[in-house]
């Protein structure tokens, strides 16, 4: 394979805690390596620009049955929104919910090489696995969402974690997934009821079980088997006036419990679009922020990570596996509305949503995920996400980067919306000052991911032996423009971007693709006796599927790459 | 000694029942035996592999109207340069193929830059359009299983359409919450005619052809609290019989409405799936109710999956401007393109569009070239100017489906088809090769 060499850029490697260097990255083979080895090959002149590790993004919805019930029903969101195809590439439809190949374009567009899908119900993992391989250039984990699962609400009422931890393995290995998600625990199966929890002592009906049992169940699940990613949740009455006060005793689940892995991983609880989860106030008429105090907590805990969510401002198709929260919303919006529950598992709903510029809730939430961000004293457990598409489009990632590192930037916009006066009394946005460095930036969209998602060793650097996923931005960090667009020109089309050593964007135009990988956790801890058979009964008694057709057929996978796990 | 093949896929209906066991020859040619399948799924299985009388080579038509038997490789060629010769070719079908064969043909078809539609365009395409305007509450197919206890049947006659989808997911099977089985269910089957589901049902309800939207309008009318509104009779069903249906749906635990071809290619089409998606809604108010389309082939929801990750429609699509997908049912849809005489190519693919579009579009699609791709013999096939044999999905290949639920089933190959048939997707990949060899500008996807 080809040689390539990256002289004379501004690396910002926080893995390497490299911050602002001007240092040459060396490729060989697809991996990175001291500048030293490379004898021949392309050079890339980053003289001036910004460089970084290919992006890392811990939570999206860019594959899977509920991201395509999205796109099938909202043909409005491609009419005159989608990006024409260039000479190199599929079509590209689509903009909130964009076609795979889009997807995948797009992100590398943003100099990123690493997506982690964040629900992946179990039954549709085979779809989820034909939707990877026609999306181009990126690397695809997905994570099965387990929070309403009735095995583990079985095994975990019981307190039988060994039973949950090779029930979860198992899992893992069927799907091909690489962690543990959990979705409003409780609450979606409750919705097959068409009833919800929105605490997390609330019991779930039948099952007799609560949220916070659940979450603890998990979270020391997936410490016994020492996954590396933590517990990934979705916690209980996310997106309510007041749902902070449940977010904070979800949090509260972790208190002394230590991470248990070989991965790096320093949290034992990732907490998901945590600004959906940060509302004050006791209805839509009071609804505030309460940033301050979810960040007072979080910043003293050093076993929780989370990322944040921003609302964009935009037009855009929320989705979740949060079945009760979606028709709740569509019950706000009277928009259409799409939901599928899934036998044993979970639930997923789909209503398209405008975060318009001059309704106050929705400027208050754009206020309260800048907040979330600005007042995070440790950025490599807060990260850069917008619950694409649910908080808007990950296509405006470039777009929160500015907002985040310009005060400018932000006044602007806050002072522009039609009702400021009522969005600055109910957040602290405009009191703010602190404007991010490009070190926090990469932390909070490569280096930071990459280490929580226990991956570190393959992504979100620049030291020798990684994977050769670069990103060059046009940025001299000596030389700030001083017009914030400029930023997020920056970050919308990289200067290039390399993927496993091959060159695929330049100047923001992609010029060609890389064979990508599906990353997955393989848990060698074994089945008991006793899983086994309860495996093989659900399967015959309820679902409707057979367990020999259930677990994904390698012929199925797209260039498979394990973590592989031991469990002591 | 024969071999026995478990938790096999069946190709027929929308059911794609995965429990089936087929015993096979030793050579693994034939088919010798299968069990836990219907009448219908049995003969699919019987036509696989080997057998004497299947096509084993493509048919080219010639000049005094013989077909010769020609190579794959001409056959390929044959269908690049049709593809590339034309302004706006068609293809068409899908139903009875797998996921990999419709991923294929779109990547066949952007290149080419013609038009690409499925059998949803003559069945459930009015539901997508409902589906777009009001959404799509529904669920798998084990949720109707596990807590259903009130099913209807509306437009739809599972006994003949689907005859295991009342025994396996609704009506019969003792599910989680559900373990009574039928004891514990009410079935309600809606219908202008007394139908051998209605057999099974404790509450028929022989609407008046054509007024199934009015029959709506007074459900959801209980639901908003006018019931003492309602006129005497709504479309020949008496008030009082509405108003206790509907107190049934009301007071179910988990309702599941199950709606076919009766209500979305009756009078009002699209508009009936919208007004039983709002009284779905509706009913949420009171319990938790869902609503699913009974989807006819074992594969028919496939290609508005993988279309829709693709381009984002699912079906009628425009691919002809090659830079920008665009769709628009009733000037995109294939009935439509081919009444107008719009189309210059068209491919027949896994359906028969011979037998099951009205004969003035296929007199207009028989003036240009008509290919069929297919494993049978069909009437689409016997009036082409090439037909294609290829391997008959989840008999001679595996791959991806989507049940009626979109749950993903994956198939498996029971025997081998004849030495060199190709799949749809084989054959499909070979022409995209042939044309980026015919035209040039190749870029790795």
């Amino acid at each position: 394979m080809s040689e390539m060499i990256i002289k004379n850029g501004f690396v910002f490697d926080p893995l390497s805690g490299i911050n602002g260097d001007k240092k040459d990255i060396g490729i060989k083979d697809g991996k990175i390596v001291d500048a030293s080895e490379v004898k021949k090959g392309k050079e890339i002149d980053a003289s001036g620009k910004t460089v970084m590790a290919g992006g890392v993004d811990i939570h999206t919805h860019v594959v899977g049955p509920k991201v395509n019930v999205g796109r099938l029903f909202r043909p409005e969101d491609k009419l005159f929104k989608s990006r024409i195809k260039e000479r190199n590439t599929r079509m590209q439809m689509g903009s909130s919910v964009l076609s795979t190949y889009a997807t995948g374009y797009a992100y590398a567009r943003m100099g990123y090489a690493y997506v982690n899908e964040a629900a992946m119900p179990p039954l549709h993992s085979p779809h989820v696995h034909e939707e990877i391989r026609d999306t181009p250039i990126l690397d695809i984990s997905a994570m099965p969402v387990m929070g309403n699962n009735w095995f583990q609400m079985e095994y975990l009422k019981e307190g039988e974690i060994e039973n949950n931890a090779a029930y979860t393995a198992w899992l893992l290995k069927a799907t091909k997934g690489i962690g543990i998600k959990c979705v409003n625990p409780g609450g979606t199966e409750a919705w097959g009821w068409g009833m919800n929890c929105t605490t997390i002592h609330d019991p779930v009906p039948y099952f007799d079980i609560t949220p916070a049992e659940i979450v603890k169940g998990q979270i020391q699940t997936n410490e016994f088997l020492g996954l590396p990613h933590s517990l990934h949740i979705h916690g209980n009455n996310l997106g309510n006036p007041g749902s902070a006060e449940t977010t904070l005793d979800t949090l509260k689940l972790a208190e002394g419990i230590k991470p248990n892995n070989k991965f790096g991983r320093e949290q034992v609880l990732h907490n998901t679009h945590l600004q959906f989860h940060s509302y004050g106030g006791t209805n839509w008429g009071d609804f505030e922020s309460a940033s301050e105090k979810m960040m007072d907590y979080v910043n003293k805990q050093d076993n929780i990570s989370f990322d944040v969510g921003f609302v964009t401002l935009d037009e855009t198709t929320t989705m979740t596996a949060d079945g009760p929260f979606e028709y709740h919303l569509n019950q706000l919006n009277h928009l259409k509305w799409a939901n599928v529950d899934v036998e044993l598992e979970t639930a997923a709903g789909v209503v398209p949503y405008v975060y318009g510029k001059n309704i106050k809730v929705c400027n208050i939430q754009w206020a309260i995920g800048l907040e979330l961000a600005l007042l995070a004293k440790d950025h490599m457990k807060c990260h850069l996400t917008t619950d694409h598409p649910n908080a808007g489009p990950f296509t405006r990632y470039p777009r929160v980067i500015k907002w985040l590192m310009s005060k400018q930037a932000r006044d602007e916009l806050l002072h522009s919306f039609k009702w400021a006066d009522k969005v600055i009394d109910a957040t602290i946005i405009e009191s703010m000052d602190r404007e991010l460095t490009l070190y926090e930036i990469a932390q909070m969209s490569r280096a930071g991911t990459a280490k929580c998602l226990g991956i570190s060793d393959m992504y979100g650097g620049l030291a020798p032996g990684m994977n050769a996923n670069v990103a060059i931005y046009d940025l001299n960090p000596e030389d700030m423009p001083k017009d914030p667009e400029m930023i997020e020109k920056a970050f919308s089309g990289a200067a290039y971007t390399i993927k496993d050593g091959v060159l695929v964007v330049e100047n923001g135009e992609v010029v060609a693709t890389t064979p990508r990988k599906t990353i997955w956790t393989d848990a060698k801890y074994p089945l008991n006796e006793l899983v086994e058979r309860d495996i093989r009964e659900k399967f015959l008694k309820y679902y409707t599927v057979d367990l020999e057709n259930y677990m994904v057929f390698d012929e199925h996978i797209h260039n498979a790459q394990a973590i592989e796990v031991e469990t002591a | 000694m024969p071999k026995v093949i478990k938790n096999v896929g069946c190709p027929y209906c929308g059911c794609a029942c995965d429990d089936i066991e087929v015993t096979v020859s030793d050579d693994e040619k034939k088919v010798l035996e299968v069990k836990n399948v219907c009448a219908i799924g049995t003969e699919i299985f019987m036509h696989g592999g080997d057998r004497e009388g299947r096509i084993k080579l493509p048919r080219l038509r010639q000049p005094d109207g013989s077909v010769k038997d020609i190579s794959f490789d001409e056959a390929i060629d044959f269908t690049a340069k049709t593809l590339l010769n034309a302004k706006k070719p068609l293809m068409y079908g899908f139903g009875s193929t797998n996921c990999e064969g419709q991923a294929a043909a779109a990547r066949v078809m952007e290149r080419s830059g013609g038009m690409l539609d499925n059998c949803a365009s003559i069945c459930h395409g009015s539901s997508f359009l409902a589906i777009f305007d009001n959404g799509y509450p529904s669920c798998t197919l084990g949720e109707v299983k596990n807590r259903a206890d009130v099913i209807v049947y509306w437009g739809s006659n599972p006994a003949h359409a689907h005859p295991r989808h009342m025994s396996r997911y609704s009506i019969f099977p003792r599910g989680y919450f559900s373990g009574k089985g039928h004891k514990g269910k009410t079935v309600i089957v809606i219908d202008p005619r007394y139908t051998d589901t209605a057999r099974v049902a404790d509450h028929v309800l022989q609407v008046r052809q054509g007024h199934d939207y009015e029959l709506f309008c007074a459900f959801r009318m209980v639901c908003h609290g006018h019931e003492d509104d309602i006129p005497d009779v709504v479309a020949n069903i008496p008030k009082e019989k509405i108003i206790e249906v509907a107190n049934i749906l009301k007071n179910a635990r988990f309702a599941n409405i199950f709606f076919g071809m009766g209500l979305c290619h009756s009078d009002g089409r699209n508009h009936n799936i919208d007004i039983a998606i709002s009284l779905t809604r509706d009913l949420n108010q009171f319990t938790k109710c869902t609503i699913m389309a009974m989807r006819g082939h074992y594969n028919i929801a496939g290609p508005g999956q993988v279309w829709s990750w693709v381009f984002g429609f699912p079906y009628c699509l425009d691919l002809t401007k090659k830079d920008l997908a665009h769709m628009n049912p009733g000037e995109t849809s294939s009935v439509d393109l081919a009444m107008r005489d719009e189309v210059d190519a068209f491919i027949n693919i896994g359906t028969d569009a011979g037998a099951h579009f009205p004969i003035p579009a296929v007199q207009h699609l028989k003036k240009h070239p008509f290919i069929t791709i297919d494993p049978n013999v069909n009437m689409a096939s016997e009036i082409s100017d090439l037909h294609v044999p290829v391997k008959i999905c989840g008999v001679d290949d595996g791959g991806i489906v989507y049940r009626m639920d979109n749950v993903p089933i994956q198939f498996r190959q029971v025997v081998n088809a004849p030495e060199g048939v190709p799949s749809d997707e084989e054959f499909l990949d070979a022409v995209y090769e042939r044309m980026v060899e015919l035209e040039g500008g190749k870029f790795d996807e």
